[in-house]
């Protein structure tokens, strides 16, 4: 076994295991750190993809962003945390065995395929040739745009949700 | 001589020599090398910290009139510079007391994790020039720290919610609020920097100031500053914090040396800032005479960041502190807006730049531009604010000609 | 080398916890949560298929790019929601928010 491969079993490990973590916490608040683990886990992923901007931008969006909203809202609606309530709904079992059917006809696809290892570098200016995709009219100007007004109109209507009358 | 001249490189190749004269092959030599390299950079920021906090009490006193620590009771070396070893071991030795109904593990991991993520900001810190005396020229070197410092934030939820003490929640609360808060102006004004040198790297960053940033984007420099002083929880905007309102807000449960950590961390995120803003606006390790010996090169980086430390302390020992209001105010309604505004014209600036000088402008003329443009921004700001200042007196005239006129008539 | 197979194999896992967590949890915001651990398997997805396809060509990324941005929105679009059904339900139990049920 490699280094690449060991760390990649460990990242993946964590990530994993993180992720199983949430779906089986008892608190919600518990559930919430378990998933800034899984965050973690698949950033270190990322770096293995040779993908560092992506690893950053995990730790950024995911978890600077996306867990701190989670856990605020978690904060904000705490009452539910004190009053006795099952955590699974009664189709649990049913949700588990849909789970892991796709799970298995998934890997089994997957294991069909001879085993195939990265043939090429990743270039030097791999970022340089994202950002020039993303603002290039030919490649993803349009919906980058889109984005962009996508995440206007999230802000906006957040607050329109909330904000108390 | 030649061996001073560049003496870290030296010492790294005389250790690697050493290693593979004692039977170690080429790979594990550099590994190990790469090691000791890695606990260095981690312990600088340690190290500096324990003298740092000595210093930032010695000069605190002496502003106030007072003398500060010293040997005068018990010894504690010439000036008290060993105090903050002594303060260090009676941490350790104190009692750790864990408040009852706390979350345990969050509770513990966090003090952990926050010293975590203010040392793993060191490793992107260019300390001279090439590859050697920085810990790794990441091609997203500013974003790594933007990535640590922003997931940081989580660490203040989880030891704010875990303590089990609503103080401790609401100082949580308020330190998440404000440091989300000014990671936008923080990060707006980053953008412009790397917009102007055209690279995330450090490294470029630091290449690209032939004349320094600070000078070239004084506007950017101040909106970078401000965010940042209350990035690392200075004084006029300390409070996460804020004794007399709460307590001593997230880490109010916190005994021992799980407390010192949270302190330390303090200390060292200032350090740090200080050495990003040394990098991205005075040049990092740029200076006369670094060609012939690199080595001048990390003192000249030590000597920017010492000099950015001790204006943090300035700030710190000498401003009031504001309400939160207020400070939440200041940077919505105000930082972010010129944030924004600094971006658009440095951006379009720069443009500009390139296409009016297609043979490629030279430092000074680019620097110059850039600064009548910045220049132009904090006029233009300047005249908002006195407009607003001016509408503002007039209300308050007009209101009291109204008060004074009803007394007339009720009389 | 690591085979491509591994991260397929286990962003599949990583679906399919997600997918549990969002059909089993009661909690709205536990269900958000399984549905960011979907998104990042997709991502892994995405980032495996640009380092193992080609990586001169940056589609691959872009699209991992556009669902950063759907997953902030998504986020906090639901978390507002979320937060507002609380207020008026004092509940965000997912079985007990049935007032459009009939």
């Amino acid at each position: 076994m490699t280094l690449q491969q060991a760390l990649f079993l460990l990242f993946g490990l964590i990530a994993l295991g993180a992720a199983v973590g949430v779906v089986v916490a008892r608190r919600v608040f518990h559930a919430a750190l378990w998933l800034l683990l899984a965050f973690f886990g698949v950033a270190g992923l990322y770096v293995l993809l040779e993908a560092p901007f992506f690893a950053a931008a995990q730790l950024f969006v995911y978890m600077g962003a996306i867990g701190i909203l989670i856990i605020f809202a978690i904060m904000l609606t705490r009452g539910m945390m004190r009053q006795q309530m099952p955590r699974v709904n009664d189709q649990w079992w049913l949700a588990g065995l849909l789970a892991l059917i796709l799970l298995g006809v998934l890997a089994w696809l997957v294991w069909q395929q001879p085993p195939v290892v990265a043939s090429r570098l990743v270039p030097e200016d791999s970022l340089n040739w994202l950002g020039l995709a993303l603002i290039d009219p030919e490649g993803f100007a349009l919906p980058f745009e889109v984005a962009s007004v996508l995440l206007v109109m999230a802000l906006i209507g957040a607050i329109a949700i909330v904000r108390e009358r | 001589m030649d061996f001073l001249s560049n003496l870290i490189v030296n010492i790294g190749a005389w250790l690697r020599s050493l290693l593979i004269g004692a039977g170690m092959d080429e790979m594990g030599a550099a590994l190990v090398v790469k090691a000791i390299g890695a606990v260095v950079v981690a312990s600088f920021p340690l190290v500096v910290v324990i003298f740092l906090i000595w210093a930032y009490r010695k000069i605190a006193a002496r502003m106030q009139g007072r003398l500060g620590p010293n040997s005068s009771g018990t010894w504690a070396g010439p000036y008290g510079v060993l105090q903050t070893f002594a303060d260090a071991i009676k941490m350790l030795t104190k009692e750790d007391v864990r408040p009852e109904g706390v979350d345990p593990v969050p509770y513990n991991l966090a003090p952990i994790l926050v010293v975590f993520a203010s040392v793993v900001v060191w490793a992107v810190i260019p300390f001279g020039p090439g590859r050697e005396l920085i810990g790794a020229d990441l091609s997203i070197g500013i974003f790594y720290i933007l990535a640590f410092s922003s997931a940081a934030l989580v660490v203040f939820l989880m030891a704010g919610w875990s303590s089990n003490n609503k103080y401790a929640t609401v100082g949580a609360f308020r330190a998440v609020a404000q440091l989300i808060g000014y990671e936008i102006p923080q990060l707006l004004a980053i953008l412009a920097v790397v917009m102007v040198a055209g690279s995330l790297s450090m490294q470029d960053i630091v290449g690209a100031q032939d004349v320094v940033f600070l000078v070239a984007m004084p506007v950017t420099a101040l909106i970078f500053l401000l965010a940042s002083f209350a990035e690392v929880n200075a004084r006029p905007f300390e409070l996460l914090e804020a004794e007399s309102e709460l307590v001593c807000g997230y880490f109010i449960e916190y005994s021992g040396m799980k407390f010192g950590m949270f302190y330390l961390a303090e200390f060292m995120n200032a350090v740090a800032v200080a050495a990003i803003f040394s990098t991205l606006f005075l040049g990092g390790w740029r200076g006369p005479w670094v060609d012939q010996a690199p080595i001048l090169g990390t003192i000249w980086s030590l000597v920017k960041m010492g000099v950015m430390i001790f204006l943090w302390m300035l700030v710190q020992i000498t401003l009031p502190r504001l309400r939160i209001d207020q400070m939440l105010a200041f940077n919505w309604k105000f930082l972010v807006p010129l944030a924004l505004v600094n971006l658009c014209v440095v951006g379009v600036v720069n443009r500009g730049i390139t296409e009016w000088f297609p043979a490629g402008a030279s430092a000074w003329t680019r620097a110059g531009i850039l600064l009548v443009a910045n220049l132009v921004v904090a006029l233009a700001t300047w005249g908002v604010l006195a407009a607003g200042e001016r509408r503002q007196e007039r209300r308050r005239v007009a209101w009291e000609a109204a008060q004074v006129e009803e007394l007339e008539v009720g009389a | 080398m690591i085979p491509v197979q591994w991260y397929f194999v286990l962003s599949a896992a990583l679906f399919c916890v997600g997918l549990y967590g969002v059909l089993s949890r009661r909690n709205a915001i536990a269900i958000l949560m399984g549905i960011e651990l979907m998104l990042n398997a997709v991502n892994i997805n995405l980032l495996a298929f640009w380092r193992y396809g080609n990586p001169n060509n940056p589609a691959a990324q872009a699209f991992a790019a556009f669902v950063y941005a759907v997953a902030a929105a998504e986020v906090a679009v639901g978390l507002a929601l979320i937060v507002s059904i609380y207020r008026n339900r004092e509940t965000v139990d997912v079985d007990e928010i049935n007032l459009l049920k009939w």
